[in-house]
Order: C-alpha cells, then structure tokens, then sequence
C-alpha cells in the first residue's frame, strides 16, 4: 500500500476512521530531515499491512498542523481508534516507528 | 570476516567507506537514525570545494550513493559496543553481532542540548535545534534563539524574516560568529540581544513553551522573556561513551586522536566530528574519512 496523502478534508475519514493504527508523516520540500525520514516511512506503507501510512504536507495543509500544535517537522503522529496514541519529532530508524504503533 | 567496520553513515563515514572499497576492502557502515549525518540539517552548501552549491540532503544522498554503487553496504542498527581481541574486533549492535578486523569510529555529533530539566519534553512543542526546519511554524511570533556562533547568528537572521521578533540570547558579550553577520543581524528592527544572560529555565504552559527564565552572569539576577519558541543553537555534543573502551576520550567526550584518525587502540580509527580537532566542516569530514580508511586499510595489510 502506498502512502496516503491527507489534508484538512479528508482527515477525518482517513485517519480518524481508519480500521488500524496510523502513522501520519508531517513534512515539507524543505526540510533536510524529513526527506530522510519520508523514504522510511514509505517503505512501512509497502512492508507493514497492519499499519495505515498517511503524509502531510505542511505548506499545504498550515490548519492540520496547527490544530496538532506542530512546531517541528518531521513529526510523526500515530492515532489509533481515532485517538492521537503517540508521537516523535525528528529523524527516527524504522524499528523505532513501528513501536510508537505498538 | 569483514574488513572494515564503520560506525556513522554520515560524511566521515561515507568517506571512509568510498576509499576502503576503492581499496579493495569489505565495508560495512552501521548507522543507528538515518544517513547523512549533521548535513541535512543544512539548506545550502557553499563552502566545499567543487560544489558552488548544493543542499544537504542533496549532498548526503549522493556520497551514500557513491558507496553504496562501489559495494559499501550500509545497516540500519545501532552499535552498542565494540571490543577489541586483537586481530579481531567484535561490533554489537542492537541487532547482532559482527566481526571484523578493523573499526572506524565515524559517530559525528548532536546538537548539544541546553541540558534544563523539562527541555526534551518541551522539543517540538516550542523547542527546536534546527530553524530552517521549524522556523515557519513561528511566523509572526517572538522567538528567542540561544547561542553566540555562525549557526545561532544565522538562525536568528533567518528566524527575523519571519517572526515578530527574535531574542538573541548569549552567554558572553563577544561573538565566535563571523562579525559581518553580527553587524547585519544588529541593525535588523525585530532582533534584540541580550547578552551575559544564561537560559536557565523553559517556562511552559499547558506542556508548550511560553517563555524562557535567563540569569545575568554578573549579577545573578533572573528575568523572564515571552517567546512561542526557543532556537537552541550551542553547538555540538559528541556522543562516545559506548566506545570509550577501545579509544581515549577527552574531556568534552570526543575521541581523542591526533590527524592520522589513530586511537590508542590498534586497529580502531576515528574520523570526523567525534575527533579532537579545531575545525569541524564538511571538508575535515571528508579529509578524515579518506585517512582512517587508508590507515584501516594499511593496518589490515599489516595483519
């Protein structure tokens, strides 16, 4: 599966509703740090079928990252059953995010 | 057997493992975050020979293609330890368990924290150690950036285009920042400095950042300035301390070996930032990589 692309629109039906837990990627083109951590997210979205991966990108979608308070990119956030379960700022090794969906 | 053991994927390391498989040695790199090292933090390269300019994670994904297309594998594991039997090493990480018959220890550096209580708490809900990355976040808000070098210099400068107002706070009143910028940055309407001062509390409200407490270094005195974000720009910590049994460190934690990237313990070398050294930049990064690598390979022919 690849990596889902959310805005303010779909959020809701994407993230808050999906049936498993999601990790959401807050990034933007120019920031060094999340173009290495985006590349490890994505090969979760392929490798990972019990985890959802969504993107978002924070020049486009300024409302969703206020409304999570994000002040520093990349920061992952993982929500299960709705719920904002976890989170991590910066640079993070694979095995590091699949245990925030532990 | 392995060959070489390098520990970082960053510039040091990626170095060092171009010149040990262009010398017909077996490379591994052990990176425990992502490669690249301290590089993609940077926006614009403009001071390595060759490259009028490139990005940093630009820069940091061609030399890991270089290596890797010349056989340099690179694994995603931690290194928790290193021992020394002699002709053999022995490199755990934590994943496993790897021999090889010579360590080059490229760990670099982190940012260097401020070192206050609730700081990690408070990174990404207004604490941030990279501005070009967050600063967009602050637009239109007061900011303070703590740090007297060129990256707190540069920071604050870029911070100005964005934010109300930026608070340069530094713990001397003379700069190790190049003076041209500090004179630009000194007549820019929104910056203040405020300098003698310490941070030495991170204020919060409802767990974000709300304000910093700084003390005068003179009088002792504390006053409290209203920011949304506080830039930590203090330098860099070496982080060795797992490998201090196989190579001495100095006081500062950096490994301490002069410009042949020899430690005292055979068969182990050091390259880049994590050295004692004057000058950390991408080209003395660089410049160590190929020396210890040479030296690896040098010793490893010695066997």
């Amino acid at each position: 599966m690849a990596v889902t692309v959310v805005t303010n629109a779909n959020f809701e039906s994407e993230v808050l509703a999906a049936d498993k837990p999601v990790i959401v990627d807050f990034w933007a083109s120019w920031c060094g740090p999340c173009k290495m951590l985006s590349p490890v997210v994505e090969e979760i979205s392929n490798t990972e079928d019990s985890v959802k991966v969504c993107s978002v990108n924070v020049d486009d979608e300024m409302e969703l990252a206020e409304k999570f308070g994000i002040s520093s990119i990349p920061t992952l956030l993982v929500f299960k059953n709705g719920q904002l379960a976890n989170q991590s700022v910066g640079v993070i090794g694979k095995d590091q995010i699949l245990q925030l969906t532990k | 057997m392995i060959d070489i053991i390098i520990i970082g994927a960053g510039t040091a390391g990626l170095t060092a493992a171009i010149y040990a498989r262009r010398a017909g040695r077996t490379a591994v790199i052990f990176e425990a975050h992502a490669y690249g090292g301290q590089i993609i933090n940077t926006p614009e390269i403009e001071n390595y020979p060759g490259i009028a300019n490139i990005s940093g994670f630009e820069f940091a994904t061609a030399l890991y293609n270089q290596a890797t297309a010349l056989g340099a594998e690179v694994k995603m594991e931690r290194v928790v330890a290193v021992s020394d039997n002699g002709a053999a090493k022995l490199v755990r990480t934590d994943k496993g368990e790897y021999e090889c018959k010579a360590v080059i220890l490229a760990t670099g550096a982190k940012n260097r924290p401020l070192g206050l209580e609730n700081e990690k708490a408070l990174v990404g809900k207004g604490v941030s150690y990279c501005a070009t990355c967050d600063g967009m976040f602050f637009r239109k808000k007061t900011v303070a950036v703590a740090g007297g070098g060129n990256t707190a210099i540069e920071d604050a400068a870029f911070l100005s285009n964005y934010c109300e107002k930026v608070y340069v706070i530094h713990r001397r009143d003379a700069f190790r920042a190049d003076a041209k910028e500090v004179d630009r940055l000194k007549g820019r309407e929104n910056v203040e400095f405020v300098l003698n001062k310490n941070v030495t509390g991170l204020i919060e409200d409802n767990g974000r950042l709300c304000g910093v407490e700084v003390t005068d270094k003179f009088s002792g005195e504390k006053t409290v300035i209203d920011v949304a974000g506080l830039f930590v720009a203090i330098g860099q910590a070496p982080d060795n301390t797992p490998f201090a049994n196989v190579a001495a460190l100095d006081d500062g934690g950096y490994i301490k070996a002069a410009e042949d990237c020899k430690t005292g313990t055979d068969g182990v070398f050091t390259a880049g930032d994590c050295r004692t050294k004057t000058v950390r930049q991408l080209t003395t990064a660089a410049s160590d990589g190929a020396v210890a690598a040479l030296a690896a390979c040098g010793y490893i022919d010695s066997l």
